[in-house]
């Protein structure tokens, strides 16, 4: 496997070899099948629609459908202006969703195509909705195109138009899978807090199978709803890099105080989320979730030796990552190698912080990374265990180092999207699969007169 | 299984009238009784509709290019079109006797990933930095760079930096101006790789082929390993394969892709330019094959060693047929007994829906509705309607190749083949050389042929229609689940195969029976409702 790789260091300053991101414009689409009723709708040619489409299907195994302006050589020239209304008017009139949200693509930003304009002359019927994001691919990554949809999401529709601010709570749950979604809106009904949770792929992308096909399924955060995170007393920005400007949008437009916090993966991230609704609506915390924050503990107590020390890397979307790296540290784990692919040297600090905090000093951390740079590092000074997407299973064969699966995307193995990882009950998945991965390579590797029954 | 006018209408009714009025030239129903049904194909999606097709950057490097093992296919461009493209077409690889396993780069994504201030100011010496830096990394034999829309709007010049890398590294650096937005789906890049293996890679090698029946398979990618499947059938009938266009191939196969005395050709829309230009310059006769089905294959079979005309292959290749038929029909015959009489819709690219209609009557099903996302009229048509189509604003920005006989190599088709003039001309009475005779002729009356099958269409003709099997891509796959009805990959195969040739019709037996009924079908209506009286079925 990856019999190709160089020995020793080489020179690779340009580029990406095995990229550890994607574009924006898949983040944007994602965001957008979080709204009711909605169509992402991709304006660029008939490739980015059909890619992200193929690869938000083959990571949720549900379908996704959105539209493309289909840029042909003449709209590339002359501007993307007519491909759009034509869009509009015909998706209207053929799929008929409530919403259609436009991304952008590298090819209609670098012509330049001028979409709240473009909007502003089409027709659209009346009841339904049109918004947008710039989302180009040269920027940032799906994470960055995944918050500026949300942040869209804000500018188009939030509103404050109640004189008091509602008792209910903005949850923005950042870049997670619909499993994560459903378990957070339960947290917050087990505290007891009305909670405006967008956008939200539950019951959009684990839908059940009936036999009863509906283009647009009953999940996802209604327009309704996302005018009315305007009037809510308190948002939560889940993971500052895919819901931390939709926040502060909300903050600033609506009035709406933002607290940004780590996704709630890990004890201490669960523990900081339930806290923030406790002590923003003196919610109180039911015995229910004190026991299941408590079997987490008992869990650690009793498996640390599956983990503990064990040298992990991890890789993959900056707010999963930091939050993992968080959460392996509580496991008593050592993150040496840490990367994002999603640019920005903030989530270089902020690993560093928590690696500091933890005592942990040659730990190598890397924003806008790619998997070849990880795959060096592994090689020169090994792993017990990598933690990330599907992406690194090459390196894990290559290496000979077990994966766990986390994150985004997820192509090889499936059921993930509808299992939440966010919560004390993902704490718990969490354990068991680094505990399995581990314990099944201990199992591989032991001699006979090792093997044991009891582990 | 039969469409009729009325509700043909019904689908199309809630489409505005232009889409209405386009839409209806790229359906028809099918009528053996008509000389020649025609249908409108290669030509712009309409803005806004769900169509399954991709782009010109998504066909010349993710079908064509993409595959050849031994080189390092550097994407030009935003990372998001090499991200797509890396390892997710199931185009498999491995080492052989000419590519050792360290010059196989199949498993890497390469891309320059193109920032703002690269928009700006230009990407070419980034993308000349990178060269460098992969062919210090890797010593690949040959790199390709495959352009992404941003790189055609701000003008980079790749061909520019691509000759003078050639210059600095002593190797071969082809560049293709695949942008995303040019043509009107894959087709256009399918052209455009075709182009320049031909004008740049193909007959640049002095390897001596040794064998007396020297054949390319062209257009087979090798997805979930149908080539091996192919070439071992190939082999045991008595000929070499020199090279595969570009399953599984390397750069140094392609270089000799003029040493075979005949071009198969197995997808026909992706790779026809380049058997179609080997002809003019080598005089290479080509002949296209299905190694989809038993039957398909053994005729495919049948007719190739009727084309070399030697009574020993013809000899082998029936006893291979023989052997081969004996061991896997008494398998199909199994599963035959689940899939007999059941029907399927196919709307795959630009071949597959025509392919597996013959494997699919090798277990007892028919295809009712097929379709092609990227095809041209000749793919359903038949090639002899190609010198009536006209050719439009987006055919013409592709350019055509024009070649003219090679001085030194061409020789006539039957010099080729080791045969006498007259027997050859002969032969072209019997056999169809360079002849792709369509989709349309092996439809059945009043089946559905689907130009650029869109998403409202999918999901009222399955409405309609009913059927058993829904044959296409992811995309698809889970809508058509959710609608109650079986669907399998078949770009993907739903990560099995092979699906070709005699192995392969075993594995897709199985595949589609497991699929036809597995256990949770008959779950979904959950017990609490089975018997609680419903409105319709208890009335």
């Amino acid at each position: 496997m990856l019999d190709c790789m160089p020995t020793g260091t080489v020179e690779h300053t340009v580029g990406k070899i095995n990229p550890a991101k994607t574009c924006q414009p898949m983040g944007a689409m994602y965001a957008a099948l979080g709204i009711h009723g909605c169509l992402p709708h991709s304006h660029g040619s008939q490739g980015c629609c059909a890619y992200h489409r193929m690869h938000l299907t083959r990571h949720f195994r549900d379908p996704v459908l959105a539209s493309s302006s289909s840029f042909t050589e003449g709209a590339s020239v002359f501007g993307g202006a007519a491909n759009l209304k034509t869009s509009i008017k015909n998706v209207f009139e053929i799929y008929r969703p409530d919403v259609i949200a436009v991304h952008t693509t590298c090819l209609s930003e670098t012509i330049g195509d001028d979409i709240p304009n473009i909007i502003r002359e089409s027709e659209i019927p009346e009841g339904k909705t049109v918004i947008h994001a710039n989302t180009p691919s040269y920027q940032g990554s799906h994470i960055t195109g995944f918050a500026n949809m949300c942040r869209a999401m804000v500018s188009y529709i939030a509103e404050a138009d109640m004189p008091i601010k509602k008792p209910q709570v903005n949850i923005l749950p950042g870049f997670v899978n619909p499993g994560d979604m459903r378990e957070l809106r339960r947290l917050a009904d087990v505290l007891g807090v009305p909670a405006i949770l967008f956008p939200d792929t539950s019951n959009v992308l684990d839908t059940p199978l009936t036999s009863r096909y509906e283009m647009y399924p009953a999940g996802g955060a209604t327009v309704e709803e996302i005018r009315d995170s305007g009037n809510s007393r308190l948002t939560l920005a889940l993971g500052t890099w895919a819901s931390g400007s939709a926040g502060a949008l909300l903050q600033e437009k609506c009035g709406v105080p933002c607290i940004p916090l780590t996704l709630p993966i890990g004890l201490k991230a669960t523990d900081d989320f339930v806290m923030a609704l406790k002590s923003g609506f003196g919610a109180t915390v039911p015995d229910s979730l004190a026991i299941e924050r408590g079997q987490v503990v008992d869990t650690l107590i009793d498996t640390h030796f599956h983990y503990q020390g064990k040298r992990v890397a991890i890789f993959g979307d900056p707010d999963t990552v930091i939050a993992l790296v968080e959460f392996t540290l509580t496991m008593g784990m050592k993150p040496v190698y840490v990367l994002t692919g999603t640019p920005g040297s903030r989530f270089e600090t902020e690993v560093r912080q928590l690696l500091d905090e933890a005592g942990i000093e040659d730990a190598r951390v890397r924003a806008e990374g790619d998997l070849f740079e990880l795959q060096q590092w592994i090689r020169e000074d090994p792993v017990d265990l990598m933690l990330g997407t599907s992406y690194g299973k090459y390196i894990a064969r290559a290496e000979d180092v077990p994966l766990v699966r986390v994150g985004f995307p997820i192509l090889d193995r499936a059921v993930h999207p509808l299992m939440p990882i966010v919560g004390y009950r993902g704490c718990l998945r969490l354990i068991e699969q680094i505990s399995n991965a581990l314990l099944e390579r201990r199992d591989r590797d032991s001699l006979d007169e090792d093997y044991e029954l009891v582990l | 299984m039969a469409i009729n006018e009325a509700q043909f209408e019904e689908i199309l009714t809630p489409y505005p009238d232009k889409v209405r009025k386009n839409r209806k030239k790229h359906l028809l129903i099918r009528d053996t009784t008509e000389a020649c049904q025609q249908i409108e194909a290669n030509t712009r999606t309409i803005p806004g509709i769900i169509s399954q097709r991709g782009c010109a950057f998504a066909g010349c490097k993710g079908v064509v290019v993409g595959p050849i093992k031994d080189m390092v296919h550097i994407v030009h461009g935003p990372v998001g079109c090499a991200y797509y493209s890396w390892g997710t077409r199931r185009n498999k690889a491995r080492a052989d006797a000419n590519t050792p396993p360290e010059q196989i780069f199949s498993q890497l994504c390469f891309t320059t990933d193109m920032q703002e201030s690269d928009i700006v100011f230009g990407g070419e010496k980034k993308l000349a930095k990178m060269i460098d830096e992969v062919v210090e990394i890797f010593h690949p034999r040959a790199v390709s760079i495959c352009a992404t829309c941003p790189v055609g709007l701000i003008g980079d010049d790749i061909g520019a930096v691509a000759k003078a890398a050639e210059e600095r590294h002593g190797i071969q650096v082809l560049s293709f101006n695949c942008e995303g937005y040019k043509g009107v789906s894959q087709s256009a890049g399918h052209h455009i790789a075709n182009n320049n293996l031909m004008e740049y890679v193909i007959g640049t090698g002095d390897r001596q082929v040794e064998g007396d029946f020297v054949v390319n398979i062209l257009g087979e990618y090798n997805i979930g390993g149908d080539s091996w499947e192919i070439e071992r059938i190939l082999e045991e009938c008595g000929y070499t394969v020199n090279c595969v266009l570009t399953g599984d191939t390397s750069y140094l196969d392609i270089r000799d892709l003029d040493k075979a005395s005949l071009n198969i050709v197995q997808c026909h829309r992706s790779i026809n330019y380049i058997a179609e230009m080997m002809e003019t310059k080598y005089g290479t006769p080509w002949l296209k094959c299905n190694f989809i089905g038993i039957n398909a294959t053994a005729q495919s079979l049948r007719e190739m060693a009727q084309v070399f005309g030697d009574e020993a292959l013809i000899r082998r290749t029936e006893e291979v047929i023989a052997r081969e038929t004996a061991r896997v029909t008494p398998v199909l015959d199994q599963y035959r007994k689940v899939c007999e009489g059941k029907t399927a819709f196919g709307i795959v690219g630009g071949s597959r829906s025509h392919h597996y209609q013959h494997l699919l009557r090798d277990l007892g099903m028919e295809m009712i509705v097929a379709g092609y996302e990227f095809a041209h009229r000749d793919d359903y048509e038949g090639r002899q309607v190609i010198p009536t189509i006209k050719s439009d604003a987006d055919s013409k920005n592709i350019p055509e190749l024009h070649l003219s006989p090679d001085e030194e190599l061409y020789r006539e088709a039957h010099v080729h083949l080791n045969l006498p003039k007259e027997r050859y001309d002969e032969l072209c009475e019997r056999i169809p050389l360079g002849y792709y005779a369509g989709l349309n002729t092996d439809m059945k009356d009043g089946s559905v042929v689907i130009d650029d099958c869109n998403h409202h269409e999918v999901e009222e003709l399955i409405r309609t229609l009913k059927p058993d099997l829904f044959l296409s891509g992811v995309r698809d796959k889970y809508i058509v689940h959710k609608m109650g009805v079986p669907s399998k990959q078949l770009h993907a195969y739903d990560y099995s195969g092979p699906y070709a040739g005699f192995n392969g019709a075993i594995v897709f037996a199985r595949d589609v029976a497991n699929a036809l009924t597995t256990p949770a079908w008959n779950l979904i209506t959950p017990p609490w409702e089975e018997y609680e009286p419903q409105g319709e079925t208890d009335a």
